[in-house]
């Protein structure tokens, strides 16, 4: 069909075997297939929805949810709407993706350059881990990571860092930054929480933080805002950092490449950025208010959290993409001719310049490809939360919600937009990338 | 009108076109000799598979009325394992003919997914258990708990509703099944672990240490276990609900699997009726006059499954409690056979 | 040191040869030159000692010396459960000190086969199974006594496996479905085989006997008339088992490593194909062809394979008029099949695109047809680039076959965590995730060992 259409008209014969008309003919065949298909399908779903009294569209979107979302980064109450649960799923979906994708290539880079060492216990230990973990199911892994942590202390007895760090099996808890003024409590409020967290918890608060009057009311709210007002200091100084950092790099390079002199440009970039903020809001005296995780009852109150069932779904997730992000690099390393290693050498590049300059770049070419598809994977795979009961879009939209409002057909069809507008945000992200590293020819 | 494809895994796609075609559930199960009961995937003492690879429990029991009562033969069973989430598709779709497993009667899926619950064959509730070193005595003291729940079932709406009504806050865990709760509950991941309180006692029987445990008093919700069909057929909903109930009545009279031979002798009308000696029972439902004879004789009254699969000397462990005869305290209670 | 060399040793007389310095050589000179030859390098191999050190005594602790391993009744209860595996702890208490494989011992039978052993049939997969290694050992390897022999085994195989596993009769129609395949395939793969001319007939009226059942089959369903039962009457509804009778053994039956096995070979036979004719779609110059073969690709290759195995289970009974039942293990295995169909036509399109363009236009000057041109020339070669891909998708499929246990079928996985929930075995988690780890690190670690053995032997065949 394909490649005999283009050897243009055949020689006298019957109008049958012209491709063309052969072509239109087999097109007309598959597309009328198909749709035929396609309305058998909806016709009997339609039939069979009204059958079982389930009404068709997106309006239980706007109902109330009846059931909380927790253990994840946003929680919503039972009295919003299935709409607010699937943005939770969404979030946390999200989070564990792009996290997963950060440490999985970090790991990853990192093991498949060990597995090149030419240390024979380091090389042969990462090939043991590359081995054994990819030749293990995803979702084994996400389990035995599960069981690892759940093994940790509970809340009272939780490991400290500092009085400032605490890690137990439900979550891991840091120092939570507030920038900007956040109004202390009102008195309706104060009574508000007193009703809420019973005399003996509040008190303990008011403790924790120093006084009635440091209670921030942002404490009151679920969500709390990390920026209050006056805040605006921060984001506008970092752009500011940022935009600087960029002009700065065009600077050195054109300077590096007319005088040949070096700048240490990373770690100017990496100082500004970091830096200049922080200096912009203590110099502005803009509030920052830094709140502490505390034990009060059962559980840690305040402070920023991560908790343990995503910490096992990254976990897992991250080490078994690890295993074939390692492959990937070496593949692309062992790719590049060990010429260009020579040659990097003889013009005088240190073992880390040669690799940074000339060898990583060239490699990434060969790399790039096959990492879009283990992102994709990732990201797919995540989907598995549910068997840690980490709130994600299958757990919320595709799970619960399904359950109980029946509406299958269109919790599975918003679960799969979800996943394939990420492989689609994913793959032109990749593909962009791809384009700006690859080689230029003339 | 009833068609079957796939049976043969590979080709049979085609055996669409030779299908035969009936009416009823009834006559469908008998011209398959077999009946398809959907179950649970695994609940301890309701329904797993023992070390020999057979399905028993309380809820398998009620499979195994069924099919003793329509096709003489409790053994005549396929059981299909059904996840929580695909249970009602499962039925809906004619995948089964029936469902057995734990699961609650309500309003909405009586009448909104288009379902027939035909009886309660365990009443339930759901509660919480918490270690002992907690040092709570009450649910209202579990403001700020972590809590874990199975999803997928009316435990996680129950929990939301409760905490909500009184004015407190908790984070849920939330697993496919009882036994990740369990595992979750031990290792102190939560400080409560709520579910039907049978379910509860169940799990803490199995701990090493079942003593520092305890199930706090509160009940919040009722629980109504019991098998359901599609609506529509109605001969065959009679017929599911009075193979349990046929259970039920003949452990209010007393006749037991070992003494179900004797009893035929005996005089009591309600009994004569019940095995088919008197009267046309059988025939109505459109079974063998004997049929509650043969759910007895070969699966046993209900105190006899409750006994066998979740009481007092199993593993299980659990008490008559509700589930004990209208006439010992409890509210079993089976309409009269007449 | 050149100044200090005399003319005779350099001619290689004078001087006895002196042994190598001792730390070159020997165990001494192996860990100078691969452990510490610097620091860097030393501080790897102590993190690494610390590493082994650290994680490696706790799990031979647990997994074998602390282990209870045999079913004997300890506790003289009268059965042998998760009580015979306690050990009684410093505080007085009965707790499980290592791993208590008695579980695997005595679930066995179901983590191998299933349910299949409640009727006693187990013989059946047993030697399914040992057929299953007979059929694939000439297509992995070149030099197995009998190849030719057991090739012919090989294309029988999945026939004699689907009776041997299934049993039962069939009805006439999927009987001449179903073995009218191998008819029909036959004289494509064997050029000189004996009768090939008839064969041959077979194979162009098969897809015709295919379209006209399907058509049957619709017109059956909308309209209660069917062609194929009124032409053939008692003789379309007659069953008959087209090999010796077998009892039938329901796949609600089949579970265990048995069921993980199914599933994977199913995907792999039927997603080779099926990916192949993808591929070619989405090169097509059909614009319609090739635009519903991308987006059946990319929709497939773009969500997780358990919203696919959801749709399977809550929607898939939508599709269908009332009535109609698809069995639970067909409507996973279309699942699959269809998954890793869509990442395998992107292995093969790898290879197409590999093909230089002056091959595809030798084939057209041969005036072959794009099907003979495809089969006899394309294909060949870019399959055969692309065997390693392949291999590493059939890796990926045979893992994702956990995932059948979220719609409730008892793969090997799902069995063992059945095996959990039973009450005599309750909180033996660990155990059987970790058996069904090393079951599952066997199989993908030998196919990918398998697969790098290939991609050596293909390599060297190319060599110039």
């Amino acid at each position: 069909m394909s490649v005999s259409s283009t050897t243009g008209e055949t020689s006298g014969g019957s109008w049958l075997y012209d491709p063309k008309v052969r072509s239109i003919f087999a097109q007309v065949v598959v597309v009328g297939s198909v749709v035929a298909l396609f309305y058998f399908i909806i016709h009997n779903t339609a039939v069979n929805l009204e059958k079982r009294g389930i009404a068709s569209g997106f309006d239980f979107l706007w109902e109330p949810a009846r059931y909380d979302v927790t253990g994840g980064f946003l929680n919503v109450r039972s009295t919003q709407t299935h709409w607010d649960a699937f943005m939770a799923g969404l979030l946390n979906t999200f989070i564990v993706a792009v996290f997963g994708c950060l440490a999985a290539t970090f790991l990853g880079v990192v093991m498949g350059v060990l597995r090149l060492s030419k240390n024979w216990l380091v090389s042969k230990l990462a090939a043991v881990y590359v081995e054994t973990l990819r030749n293990v199911p995803v979702l084994l892994q996400i389990l035995f990571w599960y069981g690892v942590f759940i093994l940790m202390p509970k809340p009272k007895q939780s490991l400290a860092l500092f009085d400032m760090f605490y890690f137990n099996n439900r979550q891991f808890l840091g120092p939570k930054v507030f920038f900007g003024d956040t109004p202390a409590l009102s008195a309706a409020e104060q009574e508000a929480m007193i009703h809420r967290m019973g005399e003996v918890k509040y008190n303990k608060l008011v403790e924790a933080s120093g006084g009635v009057e440091n209670v921030p009311a942002a404490l009151a709210e679920s969500v709390k805002p990390v920026f209050g007002t006056g805040s605006w200091i921060l984001p506008v100084s970092l752009i500011i950092a940022i935009v600087g950092v960029v002009l700065f790099r065009r600077w050195a390079k054109k300077r590096q490449e007319n005088s040949g002199e070096q700048l240490p440009v990373f770690w100017i970039s990496a100082g500004t950025i970091v830096l200049f903020p922080i200096l912009c809001v203590l110099l502005s005296g803009t509030a920052v208010n830094v709140q502490y995780p505390e034990l009060i009852g059962f559980n840690f109150v305040g402070g920023a959290s991560i908790p343990v069932a995503f910490m096992a779904l990254w976990f897992a997730l991250s080490t078994y993409t690890a295993t074939f992000v390692a492959e990937i690099v070496r593949a692309g390393i062992l790719a590049v001719n060990y010429g260009q290693t020579e040659a990097s050498f003889a013009l005088g590049l240190r073992s880390g310049q040669a690799m940074r300059l000339n060898i990583l770049p060239q490699a990434l070419r060969v790399i790039v490809p096959p990492l879009t598809s283990q992102y994709l994977n990732l990201t797919k795979n995540s989907s598995l939360a549910l068997v840690v009961g980490y709130p994600d879009v299958v757990g919320t939209i595709g799970g619960i919600t399904l359950n109980q409002t029946g509406q299958a057909v269109e919790c599975i069809v918003i679960t799969m937009a979800v996943y394939l507008f990420f492989s689609l945000v994913i793959s032109m992200f990749m593909n962009w990338y791809n384009k700006r590293i690859a080689l230029v020819e003339r | 009108m009833k068609m079957k494809v796939g049976t043969l895994v590979f080709g049979a796609a085609i055996g669409l076109t030779a299908a035969a075609a009936n009416a009823t559930t009834l006559e469908d199960v008998v011209a398959r000799g077999e009946l398809i009961c959907g179950v649970s995937t695994g609940v301890a003492g309701f329904a797993a598979p023992d070390d020999q690879g057979n399905w028993s429990g309380v809820d398998i029991d009620v499979c195994r009325a069924v099919a003793a009562a329509v096709l003489g033969d409790a053994s005549k069973v396929k059981y299909v394992p059904t996840t929580s989430k695909e249970r009602f598709t499962a039925l809906q779709s004619g995948e089964v003919d029936m469902l057995s497993r734990v699961t609650t009667w309500t309003f909405s899926r009586d009448v909104g997914l288009g379902f027939e619950f035909v009886g309660v064959n365990y009443y339930d509730g759901q509660g919480f258990m918490v270690p002992k070193a907690l040092g709570v005595t009450s649910a209202l003291q579990l403001d700020g708990a972590t809590v874990c729940v199975q999803t997928g079932t009316t435990t996680e709406l129950n929990l939301a509703d409760y905490f909500r009504a009184n004015n407190m806050e908790y984070s849920a865990v939330n697993v496919e099944t009882a036994d990740e709760s369990r595992e979750n509950y031990l290792s102190g991941a939560c400080d409560v672990y709520t579910t039907d309180s049978s379910a509860l006692a169940a799990a803490r029987s199995t701990f090493d240490d079942p003593s520092a445990h305890q199930i706090l008093p509160e009940i919040i919700s009722k629980e109504p276990l019991g098998p359901l069909v599609r609506h529509g057929d109605a001969q065959w909903g009679d017929i599911v609900r009075w193979s349990f109930n046929a259970m039920v009545v003949a452990e209010e009279k007393g006749v037991t699997q070992g003494n179900v031979d004797d009893m035929k002798g005996s005089n009591d009308p309600e009994i004569q009726r019940l095995l088919g000696t008197d009267g046309d029972m059988g025939k109505q439902l459109g079974l063998s006059a004997d049929w509650a004879y043969q759910v007895i004789s070969q699966v046993g009254n209900y105190g006899e499954s409750f006994e066998r699969h979740i009481g007092v000397n199993t593993p299980i462990g659990l008490e008559r409690g509700l589930n004990q005869l209208w006439t010992k305290g409890g509210i079993l209670y089976s309409p009269p056979m007449r | 040191m050149s100044d200090t060399l005399r003319p005779e040793d350099q001619l290689g007389g004078g001087l006895p040869e002196r042994a190598p310095p001792p730390s070159t050589v020997g165990i001494q000179g192996w860990m100078r030159e691969n452990l510490f030859s610097g620091p860097i390098n030393s501080i790897g191999t102590i993190v690494a000692i610390g590493i082994i050190v650290w994680l490696l005594p706790g799990i031979l602790e647990w997994a074998i010396f602390d282990a209870t391993f045999v079913g004997v009744d300890a506790n003289g209860d009268g059965s042998i459960t998760r009580k015979d595996c306690l050990v009684e702890n410093a505080a007085g208490l009965m707790t499980l000190e290592g791993a208590c494989w008695v579980l695997v011992y005595v679930r066995w039978e179901q983590l191998i086969y299933g349910f299949y052993g409640s009727d006693g049939s187990i013989w059946r997969p047993t030697i399914a199974f040992v057929g299953l290694l007979l059929a694939i050992a000439p297509l992995l390897f070149d030099k197995v006594p009998f190849r030719r022999a057991l090739l012919w085994f090989a294309f029988a195989f999945p026939f004699i496996a689907v009776w041997l596993l299934g049993g039962g009769e069939w009805k006439l129609s999927s009987v001449l479905v179903f073995y009218g395949l191998i008819v029909a395939i036959l004289p494509l793969l064997f050029d000189k085989m004996p009768g090939r001319e008839i064969l041959l007939w077979v194979t162009k009226i098969y897809p015709l006997f295919i379209a006209f059942l399907l058509f049957d089959a619709i017109l059956d369903t909308l309209l209660g008339f069917s062609i194929w039962n009124t032409l053939l009457g008692p003789l379309a509804v007659w069953e008959f088992s087209p090999l010796p009778a077998l009892a039938e053994v329901s796949t609600h039956k089949w579970g265990g490593l048995m069921l993980t096995i199914v599933i994977g070979m199913v995907g792999i036979v039927l997603s080779l194909p099926i990916g192949v004719v993808l591929a070619l779609g989405r090169r097509s110059t059909m614009p319609a062809v090739r635009l519903l073969c991308v987006i059946f690709i990319e929709f497939v290759r773009g969500v997780p394979l358990i919203t696919l195995l959801f749709m399977a289970s809550n929607m898939l009974p939508l599709f269908f008029p009332e009535g109609i039942e698809l069995d639970k293990l067909v409507r996973a295995l279309v699942v699959v099949v269809a998954f890793s169909a869509a990442y395998m036509a992107e292995v093969v399109r790898g290879g197409l695109q590999a093909i230089p363009k002056g091959q595809y236009e030798a084939a057209d000057a041969m005036a072959l047809t794009y099907w003979k041109s495809m089969y006899l020339i394309i294909l060949p070669q870019a399959l055969k680039i692309v065997i390693p891909g392949i291999v590493n998708s059939f890796i990926g499929l045979f893992k994702d076959t956990t995932l059948v246990l979220i719609i409730g079928l008892f793969d090997i996985l799902g069995m063992a965590k059945a095996a959990v929930t039973h009450a005599n075995w309750i909180g033996l988690a660990r155990e059987a995730y970790v058996f069904v780890g090393v079951v599952y690190f066997i199989f993908c670690f030998s196919m990918s060992r398998y697969s790098i053995w290939l991609e050596e032997k293909l390599n060297t065949g190319h060599k110039r």
